[in-house]
């Protein structure tokens, strides 16, 4: 990876005030980041560093007190409501913590959600969805619903649901929290896999062993970049 | 919004809580099942008093003599100056009158070897089968030379052959009324009960007018040819009022009555008696069916509440949905497609529920009830409206949620 490469997100000057009260928290002060395409980030820092702030904003949920955020190009801060949805859609793989499955639908089911929001629709939503349970290894449990799952399947669904609509990022918020160890390991295999086959991904972690699978890995601290590195790969 | 989408995971939220939706919809379901029997009452009723008007003549007027006293009753007071059949032949004359038929009537005791019976006695001329459409199932109707004559036949009703005869046939047998033997010639087609004036329009004897006056009742002691009462017939398409008014006029110059006299004989339209009288059951019912819709906005208020705490535990679920690209007319379009299903299912097996409520109405408590489509279709429709209605308050809220908080929600 080298920094040359087209920036796919780029932050500039991007800041965050939360009004607490009569109070003006700042949770991110003028960050300027650039994330290339294919690479592999790990965002660390304490609690309140402004580490879950930057990936809402990345991922086109929240908009920046000031700053200009541009994915592919294009500024964040001139799309509408509906526009920033279908930026989502069709750009970006959100990964949770809590995987945040609909517990009601089967594995492929949620895993087909994004497909049923797409603008331009996918010819055939159930095979792309069978397709995508297939590359996290879980062909045999599409029909399972997620109380029939082990947590690490349940974020296995999870990450074939954001690879659904085929994104150039995948976000992941502490994707590996609620897991053990030895899961932790497999989903972190896997989102490493994923990088290397040129998705961008972003986690949020705070472990440092999680972190290590990243190429590059930025400290947050106080609403600014305490550390930026990258490993040579 | 993508419309299919937003049913299906309606319905997958609907089926997942089964007790919940099927609780929210039991407001909908008693609403629509209210309207429904209340409808099919009131226009079971509407349509008794359609028949009730067509069996009575929707085109006769009847006139009977005395001042008004506000109510149709046969005979007068001693005062009054009868009719008499100077007066019929005179009404007659009118172009606008197709028939009139001249009236006694009086009740009378009917035997027949061993049986005895108690029923009313009709003296009246041929136009009275005109009048009221009468026709025989056995023998036939006594005709004009025999009405003048005076001559001792006479027309009965089903229910008094049933009395008198029990499934032999009257027709050539001779029975006393009131002790003067008259000959049967004739058994009327069976006309059935009727709630209006007369009660069983079977149980009656009908003979010559001239036989009832002068043999059987008696006549009137002031006057010759006496005529109880007048039923006349108006042509068709002749206007009621025109025609009530026009006979009020020709009956003044008649009994030559000054102007600004009173009037010593009344003209009546039996038919606008009985709508004036189903009119007060028409209100009660349209009350009864807006009681009934009121109970349907009920269950609309409550189809709302649900849904509001439906949006507020799915809070996660819609964050969820919009982080992976759900736009908010989505949202929107998911929860009312919720609130609107809901109602709709709750509209149909309502719907079903208030037709069987109607026909038990109906095989309990005797009375008519008409199930029309047109009610069904209304009352499902507003079902729906109130869906539509009641949910967007709630699926707006949904669809205006942030992702970010909606995410958060524990």
């Amino acid at each position: 990876m080298t920094a040359e490469a087209t920036p796919l997100i780029s932050c500039r000057d991007l800041s965050k005030v939360y009004r607490m009260g009569t109070q003006d928290v700042f949770a991110l002060r003028g960050v300027n980041v650039d994330f290339v395409e294919g690479e592999m980030t790990a965002i660390m820092g304490p609690s309140g560093s402004g580490k879950s702030t930057l990936m809402n904003l990345i991922g086109a949920l929240d908009v920046p007190t000031s700053g200009e955020l541009l994915i592919k190009g294009r500024p964040l801060s001139k799309l509408s409501r509906d526009e920033l949805a279908d930026l989502r859609n069709e750009t970006i793989g959100f990964v949770f913590q809590q995987f945040n499955l609909l517990n009601r639908a089967t594995a492929l089911a949620n895993v087909k959600l994004p497909l049923m929001y797409a603008r331009t629709p996918v010819a055939d939503p159930i095979a792309r969805a069978r397709e995508c349970l297939e590359m996290v290894g879980l062909g045999t449990r599409m029909d399972h619903r997620p109380m029939q799952l082990s947590g690490g399947q349940q974020q296995r669904v999870a990450i074939a649901r954001a690879l659904a609509g085929r994104p150039s990022l995948l976000l992941a918020d502490e994707p590996t929290g609620a897991l053990d160890t030895k899961t932790s390991e497999e989903i972190m295999d896997l989102l490493t896999g994923l990088s290397s086959e040129g998705i961008t991904v972003v986690l949020v972690t705070h472990e440092p062993e999680v972190a290590a699978y990243a190429t590059r890995q930025i400290h947050f601290r106080d609403g600014q970049i305490e550390r930026d590195e990258r490993r040579a790969s | 919004m993508k419309f299919g989408v937003a049913f299906q995971s309606a319905l997958e939220a609907l089926i997942s809580n089964p007790l919940r939706s099927f609780l929210t919809m039991l407001g909908i379901m008693i609403g629509v099942a209210s309207v429904m029997a209340m409808m099919a009452i009131s226009e079971g009723a509407a349509k008794q008093v359609d028949a009730q008007i067509a069996q009575l003549g929707a085109s006769n007027l009847t006139i009977f003599p005395g001042a008004s006293r506000g109510g149709p009753r046969s005979g007068g007071g001693a005062s009054d100056q009868p009719f008499t059949e100077s007066d019929v032949e005179q009404i007659k004359q009118e172009p606008f009158v197709t028939a009139v038929a001249a009236r006694i009537s009086g009740s009378v005791m009917v035997v027949s070897g061993e049986d005895n019976w108690s029923t009313s006695l009709q003296g009246t001329n041929t136009d009275y089968f005109v009048t009221q459409s009468l026709k025989t199932s056995e023998g036939r109707l006594f005709d004009d030379r025999e009405a003048s004559s005076g001559a001792a036949v006479a027309v009965i009703g089903k229910t008094v052959a049933d009395a008198l005869f029990e499934g032999t046939n009257p027709v050539g047998q001779t029975i006393r009324v009131n002790n003067v033997p008259v000959e049967v010639i004739g058994v009327l087609v069976t006309r059935g009960q009727s709630s209006g004036p007369g009660g069983d329009r079977d149980d009656i004897v009908i003979v010559p007018i001239s036989t009832a006056r002068n043999r059987i009742l008696g006549g009137n002691a002031t006057v010759a040819r006496y005529v109880g009462s007048m039923e006349v017939g108006i042509a068709d398409g002749y206007d009621m009022t025109t025609a009530q008014e026009q006979l009020e006029t020709r009956l003044r110059e008649i009994r030559r009555i000054a102007p600004g006299g009173t009037d010593d004989f009344r003209v009546f339209n039996i038919a606008d008696f009985v709508r004036a009288r189903s009119s007060t059951q028409a209100t009660f019912g349209v009350l009864l069916a807006f009681t009934a819709a009121v109970s349907l906005i009920v269950g609309g208020v409550g189809v709302m509440n649900i849904m509001l705490v439906s949006v507020t535990e799915r809070t996660r679920e819609i964050g969820l949905r919009m982080a992976i690209g759900a736009r908010g007319i989505d949202i929107l379009g998911q929860f009312l497609a919720e609130a609107l299903a809901l109602c709709l299912l709750g509209g149909l097996i309502g719907s079903a529920l208030g037709v069987g409520a109607a026909k038990l109405a109906a095989k309990l408590g005797e009375f008519p009830v008409e199930i029309s489509p047109r009610i069904a279709i209304i009352a499902i429709g507003a079902s729906a409206l109130i869906g539509l209605f009641f949910g967007f308050f709630p699926a707006r809220q949904a669809a205006r949620l942030n992702p970010i908080e909606a995410l958060r929600h524990e």
